[in-house]
């Protein structure tokens, strides 16, 4: 019986983790802010499974969503703009043990970091990664962004951007060696969480495209969304990401996808008149580089003593 | 016949034939792709092995293929080697192998030959098939001769070709038999060597090298009539030979590092290839990153989660890896850097020597960046300097560099046995509680120094930020907060420069000329103040191994000489040339240190020529100095 010992004893967990186990601080977002509510699910998620928060670690680069680690009472590093991804690969290489995340913007991935994004989505490490992108920079207060729409005004494009914006999911689908692919929106939390919940739970690099508001400097963008109801689509599928009856409800279209159907999800991610809500794509059997990290831990020193000795020994005189 | 030298052998001793000479410097120079400087580190290391003292520094051209036959293509390699020990690469050849009579001009623009200097030159262009390159080689020829050099010509396609059908590949050995008879090299050294360079080649790959070896050595002793004898060292210790850049490599296996995460760039990647090789076998991994950057940063990523790392560059991979080693000094995460230098700016003389990235290691972050700075002087020191970087870099939460250049990297020279010691390797990383009340920056006053709670101890969990933090790791927004954080990261180097000796000083502690050098340049410095102290000038020198924090008592030092000065391979303004003044001239790189550091009127010399400095070109400058000559 789970759970009970042959002497009927209850196995318990060593120590149970609260909510408030994962919480630190006030977060500093502004009010409305996309930000707070995937704090909220991830603090919830950390909880139901019980991640040590000693043997987690959150990685960032720069800008507002890249506060995150600070809020959180597990392991964390703010790092430099555009460069968590590196960062959490070398964090991971070695460590098979610690559960690495990676939060990130549309500036910090999709701009500055975009080389390191698809090369992570190549290594294929098992991490989860959380882009926000809310279409504008914030913290240095409305820039045009690669993912802002044609026509966004910004204080660098005065008269409208010019050209069209970068789609993550397109490009993460188009990198060799993707095995996770996801969207969802921070005004559906439900959803939100069971999309994290699945990312997390994938072996590999889960990204997650989280559409999400920034009330201050993109005010109308979600307002158009959350107004056009037939504009979100519910994607279904029993490989997928399923959400409660009740919340499957509020979609008023849904459409079948099976997410081992790269062509089909990449035809998906091209349709820029409808925003798709669920798992795009999945592949388990990717190669992951952090098995070949993972690959040769634990000698001692007197084997590393020893391999040392052999290599002078060909150079010896 | 033609194969003489045209000055006799000296009559020889009564058991040998061959000539006793304490050092000879040798040159094989080709087209690229002729395996000259394979040829060159088996004769080298089949020296070593006879107990000489040896150093050879490769003639590399900036191409992977420059056209045949071209002067600018040469490509090849210098060894000295000696009854002594060797520490440079010396003044000009005494013997040069060529394979064609174009490429020595490439070596001759860089005054590496002398008049009397033996040149063995290929002579299958002679009977080439185009006109052209017949005149052009009888022109060189003449030339040659004319410069004073000893030319013998010799048929070397023509006896390869008896053995194998392409003698574009094989000639290197049948050179490498040649040499082995002309400095009468053990023929079981010999082939010892070749079986292992050519251990992953197939059994008939290697026979026939054998064979071309043997031809060469037999075609010597059949036709030339001279033989060098050079004594080996006196010396019982147990030797070593590598180059630079394979010392660094296994210095990383001592130092029990498993992470080297890097990205190609010349003159640093050969590390990697030899690191990739054996790491494996030591619990180590090599990690190729997509460009400079992302090397770095995973770099930081694992030394953060407790496996400290090293990343190995060149001076552009430095520039591109400033923002990160910036973030690295201000959070604390111990880690180190090779930079391997080269010339600079910008993409520069990618195979060629320069110390051009002293003030740019520096001085290269936004904001106060304080740090180690270690540089090699010699191959034995790669090696060792990398196991002390790793303690350094954990010790002082700080990221620790090392500067070698590309005559370290290349460079082959014997050096003691290391004699390994089991607190080289790093410990297994600490997992244990953290103690609730212990900061995770919980500096102290006296000496900046904080423990680090490492990914994975329960109680220890922070957010590391490059934002100015106080000593819980947070944000800081108070201006007295971000003074006292930068004082502590500061007086931990101070705290460190306690713990160093004041600089050896080759020579009297006192006199009319301090040198003093960095680097690579140490052999041809000592040599140089070696020679000009037996001609009576009163010049000592000094070489640094901590350009930061300095090395203490250098004013002290200094004030014992009346004059001082640097000898470095970077660039300076010369003062007796346009527009430079005493004023407005620029110092070279550790000239601009030393001024600012000890307000003493420190002279140089430097130039950015590319080549490493020649003991001869040292005395020069030395004498200029002391107004002689």
């Amino acid at each position: 019986m789970y759970g009970l010992k042959e002497d009927l004893t209850a196995e318990l967990p060593s120590k149970y983790f609260s909510l408030e186990g994962y919480e630190k601080g006030v977060a500093r977002w502004c009010p409305g802010c996309g930000d707070h509510a995937v704090l909220t699910n991830m603090q919830k998620l950390l909880r139901e499974k019980q991640l040590d928060p000693a043997k987690t670690v959150f990685v960032s680069g720069i800008g507002c969503s890249s506060r995150f680690p600070h809020y959180m009472n597990t392991y964390g590093f703010h790092g430099l703009h555009g460069r968590a991804f590196p960062i959490a690969e070398g964090i991971k290489f070695r460590r098979p043990d610690l559960h690495v995340f990676v939060v990130t913007g549309d500036g910090d991935c999709i701009s500055i970091g975009a080389g390191a994004w698809i090369h992570a989505i190549r290594y294929n490490m098992n991490m989860t990664v959380l882009l926000l992108n809310n279409e504008i920079y914030g913290l240095t207060k409305k820039q045009v962004s690669p993912t802002s729409r044609i026509g966004t005004i910004s204080n660098t494009t005065p008269d409208g951007s010019i050209l069209p914006p970068i789609n993550p999911v397109q490009t993460t689908m188009g990198v060799a060696n993707v095995s996770f692919v996801a969207q969802t929106a921070d005004w559906n939390p439900a959803h939100m969480y069971e999309t994290i919940k699945a990312a997390y739970e994938h072996q590999g690099f889960s990204f997650v495209h989280v559409i999400q508001r920034c009330p201050v400097f993109q005010g109308g963008l979600v307002d158009e969304l959350t107004s056009n109801k037939e504009a979100m689509v519910y994607l279904e599928h029993e490989n997928g990401i399923t959400v409660s009856e009740e919340i499957a409800r509020t979609f008023k279209q849904k459409l079948t996808h099976d997410p081992a159907n790269l062509s089909a999800a990449r035809d998906l991610a091209m349709d820029d008149t409808k925003v798709y809500m669920g798992l795009f794509y999945q592949n388990k059997d990717a190669p992951r580089y952090d098995d070949y990290g993972a690959s040769n831990l634990g000698f001692t020193v007197e084997q590393k003593e020893a391999a040392l000795n052999h290599e002078l020994d060909k150079f010896a005189i | 016949m033609a194969y003489t030298t045209e000055t006799k052998t000296m009559p020889a001793t009564s058991s040998s034939k061959a000539t006793k000479i304490n050092e000879h410097i040798v040159e094989i120079v080709s087209d690229s792709g002729e395996g000259a400087q394979k040829c060159g580190q088996s004769f080298a290391a089949i020296s070593a092995k006879m107990g000489n003292g040896v150093w050879t520094v490769e003639i590399i051209p900036a191409e992977i293929q420059p056209p045949a036959r071209s002067r600018e293509g040469a490509s090849g390699i210098r060894i000295r080697l000696g009854s002594e020990k060797v520490t440079n690469m010396g003044n000009e050849a005494d013997l040069v192998i060529a394979l064609n009579e174009q490429v020595p001009y490439g070596r001759i623009h860089q005054n590496a030959y002398r008049e009397g200097t033996t040149m063995l030159l290929e002579n299958k262009w002679a009977t080439d098939a185009s006109e052209a390159v017949q005149e052009k080689y009888h022109a060189a020829v003449a030339d040659f001769k004319a410069k004073g050099y000893k030319v013998i010509e010799i048929p070397m396609e023509q006896e390869c070709l008896k053995i194998v059908k392409n003698a574009r590949k094989g000639k290197n050995m049948w050179v490498l038999g040649m040499l082995s008879y002309i400095y009468n090299r053990s023929i079981d050294k010999g082939e010892t060597q070749i079986k292992t360079i050519f251990r992953k080649k197939a059994e008939a790959v290697i026979s026939a090298n054998l064979e071309l070896f043997h031809s060469g050595y037999t075609w010597a002793e059949a036709n030339l009539d001279f033989q060098y004898e050079i004594a080996p060292m006196d010396t019982r210790e147990e030797l070593v030979v590598m180059s630079g850049n394979e010392a660094i490599a296994l210095g990383i296996l001592a130092s029990g590092m498993e992470v080297c995460s890097m990205y190609p760039i010349t003159p640093a990647t050969s590390v990697s290839h030899l690191l990739a090789e054996v790491i494996k076998n030591s619990g180590g991994l090599i990690h190729q990153a997509e460009d400079e950057i992302a090397a770095v940063g995973f770099a930081i990523g694992a030394s953060y989660a407790g496996k400290t790392a090293v990343t190995i560059t060149s001076g552009p991979g430095m520039a591109l890896k400033t923002e990160f080693l910036g973030l690295a000094s201000m959070a604390e995460i111990p880690l180190v850097v090779v930079d391997v230098q080269r010339g600079g700016p910008s993409t520069g003389l990618p195979t060629k020597v320069e110390q051009g990235d002293l003030l740019s290691t520096l001085y290269g972050q936004p904001g106060d960046v304080p740090k180690i700075v270690m540089a090699a002087a010699t191959i034995e020191e790669c090696f060792h300097f990398v196991i002390l970087a790793r303690k350094l870099a954990e010790s002082f939460r700080t990221p620790v560099y090392i500067l070698t250049d590309a005559n370290l990297a290349t460079g082959q020279q014997p050096f003691p046995r290391p004699q390994i010691k089991k607190d080289w390797f790093a410990p297994p990383i600490d997992q244990s509680p953290w103690k609730a009340d212990v900061k995770p920056y919980d500096w102290d006053n006296q000496t900046g120094l904080s423990k680090r709670p490492i990914p994975g101890q329960p109680g220890g969990q922070h957010t590391i930020t490059g934002l100015a933090h106080t000593s819980k790791a947070h944000v800081s927004y108070n201006p007295n907060e971000n003074q006292e954080a930068a004082n502590l990261r500061s007086r931990k180097f101070a705290a460190f420069q306690k713990t160093l000796n004041p600089p050896h000083i080759n020579g009297d502690n006192k006199g009319d000329l301090l040198i003093v050098g960095w680097g690579s340049t140490l052999g041809a410095i000592e040599e140089a103040v070696e020679m000009a102290r037996s001609q009576g000038l009163n010049v000592s020198s000094l070489h640094l191994r901590f350009v930061s924090p300095l090395e203490p008592g250098l004013k002290g030092i200094f004030s014992n000489f009346n004059e001082i000065m640097t000898v470095e391979i970077n660039y300076s303004d010369r003062p007796d040339s346009p527009q430079f003044t005493k004023e407005n001239r620029r110092y070279a790189q550790l000239a601009t240190v030393l001024r600012a550091h000890t307000l003493v009127d420190v002279d140089c010399y430097s130039n950015v020529e590319g080549q490493p400095l020649t003991p001869n070109r040292v005395l020069g400058v030395i004498k200029n100095k002391l107004g002689i000559e």
